[in-house]
């Protein structure tokens, strides 16, 4: 380290979860740098101050979707969340992500988020085979500007955090699930629609969703998981009419 | 570790919960307490109404009634929550069956407004 990588010889107050569910916080004075991000003070904690803390990260560009935390009362990437940003009165909270389990310290259990997912059937059914053409996609058609739309999430969890739903109701699907069913029944390649359907519209499905809109406040992504599960709302309610649910 | 090592008591683990302060957020809670506050009201609006009239035995007594501030305020405080009811619950329609629309916290922030305004205006018509 420089001391050009230092604003000043100013440390911040940064307290971190330690343990599982029982545990404490524990503060650390870190040195303050430019453009420090909130991944970059936990990593130098983990160097500088106890090497056992856990954490996890890999990215650290915001592609991965592994590094969220809760900071400050708040779900975020950690990789790309400024501590300029998020910092209040020279303090930092640093937690694991909440609606899920703790293994230790910043590590959640993200176990459950991606059972949730399997639930909602988020995997693609391929409607070719390898010895098929190629089709040919349409970037424009509506259901591709849908499916364009909701497509670029990193399974972060940080909308799952987010939403009272999930913290209220163990069944529910989630945001980050549903949206990417909906992905799934715009994709015209798609050939397991009608399960996914049903999956979506049982209990614990689109139709618990409160459309507060947390999720899509909090997506590093700018997704809006609500457009999405208000989208498969309106689909599952045709579906049923047509009798088809 | 020694006790002064930065280490806080055991405690519990911070919930999490700050998008509570959320304007999105804050409109549904308040839809659902409107919700909650006409269920509460409305029964002893018409039980109050049913009251007036059958205890007076005439238009002219209920009518007197009415004329009760306390009465009054409660009239307006019950417009005002129906008419946030009815806009919160019209915005989460539209959201739902329409195609979605970008500004929810704009029409969040204008359904609050214009229940408050129509109360006002309700209050200025009565007193
Ligand atoms: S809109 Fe639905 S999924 Fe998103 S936070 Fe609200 S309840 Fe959860
Ligand atoms: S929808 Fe957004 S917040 Fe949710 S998991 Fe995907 S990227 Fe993360
Ligand atoms: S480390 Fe990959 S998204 Fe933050």
């Amino acid at each position: 380290m420089t001391s050009a990588d230092t604003i000043s010889s100013e440390t911040i107050d940064v307290s971190v979860w330690r343990g599982g569910a029982e545990g404490r916080y524990e503060t650390f004075a870190v040195p303050l740098r430019q453009n420090q991000t909130i991944l970059d003070v936990v990593t130098w904690i983990q160097r500088n101050a106890d090497p056992t803390l856990s954490y996890r990260f890999a990215c650290r560009v915001g592609m991965c979707g592994s590094c969220a935390m809760t900071v400050n009362g708040r779900p975020r990437w950690t990789c790309r969340t400024h501590v300029s940003k998020v910092v209040e009165n020279g303090k930092v909270e640093l937690g694991p992500l909440a609606n899920l389990p703790v293994i230790k310290d910043l590590a959640a259990d993200m176990t459950s988020f991606f059972e949730k997912w399997q639930k909602a059937d988020g995997a693609f059914v391929p409607s070719k085979t390898r010895h098929d053409p190629i089709e040919e996609i349409l970037p424009n058609t509506p259901a591709r500007i849908e499916a364009s739309a909701a497509i670029e999430c990193i399974n972060c969890g940080i909308c799952f955090a987010a939403c009272d739903t999930v913290r209220w109701q163990d069944e529910y699907l989630g945001p980050a699930a549903l949206n990417r069913a909906w992905t799934l029944v715009n994709d015209e390649r798609d050939a397991g629609k009608s399960d996914r359907l049903r999956a979506v519209a049982a209990a614990g499905g689109c139709h618990a969703c409160h459309s507060h809109q947390s999720c899509e406040q909090h997506c590093p992504q700018k997704l809006n998981p609500t457009a999405s599960i208000a989208g498969l709302k309106r689909l599952t309610m045709h579906a049923y009419l047509r009798g088809d649910l | 570790m020694s006790a002064n090592d930065g280490l806080g008591a055991k405690t519990q683990l911070r919930a999490g919960t700050a998008y509570r302060r959320d304007w999105l957020w804050v409109a549904a809670f308040v839809h659902r307490l409107s919700g909650i506050g006409l269920a509460i009201f409305l029964p002893m609006h018409f039980l109050a109404l049913g009251l007036a009239i059958e205890g007076e035995a005439s238009l002219d007594g209920f009518l007197k009634w009415t004329q009760n501030p306390m009465v009054k305020i409660a009239e307006v405080g019950l417009v005002a929550l129906l008419t946030l009811h009815l806009l919160g619950g019209i915005r989460v329609l539209l959201i739902e069956n329409m195609t979605w629309q970008p500004g929810q916290k704009s029409m969040a922030i204008a359904a609050v407004a214009v229940s408050i305004l129509v109360g006002l205006l309700l209050a200025v018509y009565l007193f």
